[in-house]
């Protein structure tokens, strides 16, 4: 059935068609038509105060539901305003589909009112874009759009739509398949691999499993946890993984890298096998480079083989979706388990079992003072660990990974390779959308919200009861933290000063959410609750102690064994020298 | 070391933008970039060397595959296949010196393209080590501008 529509007529189709739900944007000029026809389909349409906020919003609602976000916005500055949310996504390879206007195909390359190369500035931040010159592209190009960002590793795709385009006319045709010759992600593992993996999962003495964002993308938590409860393996995972495995589990040793715990980076200095799964091995994670791991083969599980052997050599390397390969690793385990001989690994377990409780995560908790991870504490108390986290990037970020404990998949949305400041609450909004039955939480900084803060104002209309918890410290906690390690204590453009500016009641207030603050830890519970009654969005001003420190801290550049200050180990031995390039 | 990848990629808008933003954002040196048509009029040949250690050749082999418009990936074995590359060089003669230019010419089976009372224009087509040794031999004479191609290539036989 062939039927004649307009450009903007059977991009809203092809939309409905791939059964988008909700869309995050802001009309302008060469939108206009696109928008004219949203307005009469069933499509949901968040208008938000900012595209970052749009970009954000439908990069949380993808975390937090497994489908494609959707966020537009008008040509220029509208197109260049969604970058950050882009690349937000694109780092942790999160499904977007980016709608972008552009100036009619007769003025682009003219410098006409608001053009910019959105295609160009994109490019490097996108799994793939498009810029539609033909209207009859435009069913094809958003069937591909989406196939591309939510196939292989996941990704953001952006459309380029010139006015005159959307204005166009066409024959709607859907392809039942779209036409991608280069384009074909290998999803099985290879079977001589796979048998290879479950050998050395057998043989080895002292395994760890290194569980990364990959798992939760693919859905494999499930086939993640046999592996590990079958084989009797400790799980470590990185920030994008929380949640791939349960933290209560007893089997978990807590995130790995730069803020992880002891426990999960001594075990990665002394491991003879890293299974890693779905991760990439960063450098917050692996911490030098040269020191990383040295005793440890390497099974390297991932659908992209290009993250294979980027930054360190996998001698078992494994290309496929973690769900599949993982399945097939456990069935290959069972059956080999009575061909191989395993080492006994009791002594690797109390070992392990030693690290937990000689170095548990830990604050001063007697100092009468508010401290910001007993505010994570009793959310997660509050929240039964049940909620929605997301957070904002920083100090906060880190208390709340380390402090907020995790059971499920997609529970926990943070912006863990860009470190996107203003992340955390327009991703709350979308999350609150795709989620409505769930409490979300955006555990934030004070500096970071304030990126994004108009986006209560969306949170409000749209009825997104997301509760705000800012750990106001009055700095930009992380950037004082590490000018207090490294920078000789010269606190350069990092103090806030709260006292000042602004005031956070007045202004969830003035945006027609509920504000409460609280200064004293015995306000605290009482905040919480009363923040989750309300059917409307809080936000929950805590000012925390003000020179409070993320720890244990691996310095930028030093190796994972080399952790520095928490109770046990005071902040004596910090070596600024160590950090080889300290950067935020 | 030096490789040369022949890369089947679509014929479409803004492929090589992509390829070479890709070579720029990855820190990948590209030494020479050819592109052009095949027999396919909806698939075009970029033949690319690059100048990289065997690990980097590998990565840039990945992402080059990540890239949604690139079908196919072919790390040539120079002892398998066959590459040309064209220059075309502007040479500076006068009455004394152009017979002995042209003798060089002939040597190389150059052709005379343009003739001036100045200068000539010479094409040359084989192997870059060739058309290196060329531009030595021509240099002394005085080369006033020049061009080459970049390497093509294809695989021997099959
Ligand atoms: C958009 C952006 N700008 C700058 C930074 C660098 N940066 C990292 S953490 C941080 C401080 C964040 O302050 P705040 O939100 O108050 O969090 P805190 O560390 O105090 O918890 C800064 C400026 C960033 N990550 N993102
Ligand atoms: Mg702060």
């Amino acid at each position: 059935m062939q039927l004649r529509m307009t450009g903007a007529q059977a991009l809203v189709r092809s939309l409905e068609e791939e059964g988008v739900e909700i869309i995050f944007g802001i009309p302008g000029g060469v939108l206009l038509p696109v928008f004219d026809v949203l307005y009469d389909s069933p499509i949901r349409k968040v208008l938000t105060r900012h595209e970052q906020g749009a970009a954000h919003a439908a990069d949380g609602y993808a975390r937090a539901t497994g489908k494609v976000g959707v966020c537009m916005a008008t040509s220029g500055p509208g197109a260049t305003n969604l970058v950050t949310g882009i690349a937000t996504a694109y780092m942790d390879s999160i499904p977007l589909v980016a709608i972008t206007g552009q100036v009619a195909t007769n003025l682009i390359g003219t410098d006409a009112f608001q053009e910019a190369d959105t295609t160009g500035i994109t490019m490097p931040i996108v799994k793939h874009n498009y810029l539609v010159k033909n209207p009859a592209d435009i069913p094809d190009v958003v069937q591909e759009a989406f196939y591309i960002a939510r196939t292989g590793r996941p990704g953001p795709v952006l459309i380029d739509l010139p006015v005159d385009v959307s204005r166009g006319e066409l024959k709607y045709q859907r392809r039942d398949h779209p036409v991608l010759p280069g384009y074909k992600p290998t999803l099985k593992g290879h079977k001589k691999q796979v048998r290879l993996a479950a050998r050395a999962i057998l043989e080895a003495r002292n395994p760890v499993i290194y569980a990364g964002g990959g798992v939760i993308t693919s859905g494999a938590s499930a086939e993640l946890r046999k592996l590990a409860e079958e084989n009797g393996i400790h799980v470590t995972h990185t920030l994008m993984g929380k949640g791939a495995f349960p933290e209560s589990h007893p089997l978990s040793m807590g995130m790995l890298g730069m803020h992880g715990t002891r426990c999960a980076n001594y075990a990665m200095c002394e491991t003879d096998l890293i299974i890693a799964v779905g991760t990439r091995f960063d450098d917050r994670i692996t911490g030098k480079l040269s020191e990383f791991a040295p005793k440890a083969r390497i099974i390297h599980i991932d659908v992209d083989p290009a993250e294979i052997g980027k930054n360190v050599r996998a001698h078992i390397p494994i290309v496929g979706d973690a769900r599949q390969v993982l399945k097939d690793l456990n069935a290959a385990v069972r059956e080999m388990r009575s061909e191989v001989r395993s080492p006994d690994r009791s002594e690797w377990h109390a070992l392990i079992e030693s690290w937990r409780e000689k170095y548990p995560l830990a604050y001063d908790r007697g100092s009468g003072t508010l401290k910001p991870q007993y505010v994570v504490e009793r959310i997660h108390a509050l929240t039964r660990g049940e909620a929605i986290v997301c957070t904002e990037v920083g100090q906060n970020q880190m208390w709340a990974a380390q402090y907020y404990k995790v059971d499920r998949p997609r529970r926990f949305i943070s912006s863990g390779g860009l470190g996107t400041m203003g992340f955390g609450l327009p991703a709350a909004i979308g999350a609150q959308l795709g989620r409505p039955g769930e409490v979300v939480f955006d555990i934030a900084g004070d500096g970071s919200v304030q990126m994004t803060i108009q986006e209560l104002a969306t949170a409000v209309l749209e009825g997104a009861p997301v509760k705000v918890a800012i750990l106001n410290n009055g700095y930009l906690g992380m950037v004082r933290q590490w000018q207090q390690l490294f920078y000789h204590g010269k606190y350069s453009c990092s103090c806030l000063q709260r006292e000042r500016t602004p005031d956070f009641v007045l202004l969830a207030e003035a945006y027609g959410a509920k504000g409460i603050r609280v200064k004293e830890p015995e306000m605290v519970d009482q905040a919480i609750l009363e923040a989750l009654e309300a059917p409307c969005p809080v936000l929950i001003d805590f000012w925390v102690d003000p020179e409070e420190n993320v720890y244990p801290m691996v310095a930028p550049g030093a190796p994972l064994y080399d952790m520095i200050g928490d109770l046990l180990y005071p902040v004596d031995k910090v070596h600024p020298e160590k950090a080889e390039e300290p950067f935020l | 070391m030096k490789h040369t990848l022949s890369v089947l990629v679509e014929n479409k808008p803004g492929v090589l933008a992509r390829v070479a933003e890709l070579f720029a954002r990855r820190g990948f040196n590209i030494d020479s970039l050819a592109v052009g048509t095949t027999e396919r009029p909806d698939i075009s040949r970029m033949t690319i060397v690059v100048d990289v250690a065997e690990h980097s050749l590998e990565q840039v082999r990945k992402q080059l595959h990540k890239l949604i418009n690139v079908i196919e990936i072919v790390d040539l074995d120079p002892e398998a296949s066959v590459a040309r590359e064209l220059v075309l060089a502007k040479v500076k003669v006068d009455k004394d010196s152009r017979s002995e230019v042209i003798e060089i010419v002939d040597i190389f089976r150059g052709n005379i393209v343009d003739v001036s009372p100045e200068s000539i224009i010479v094409e040359v087509t084989g192997s870059s080590r060739k058309l290196q040794a060329f531009e030595d031999l021509v240099r002394p004479y005085g080369i006033k501008e020049l061009v080459r191609t970049g390497k093509v290539a294809l695989p021997r036989g099959k």
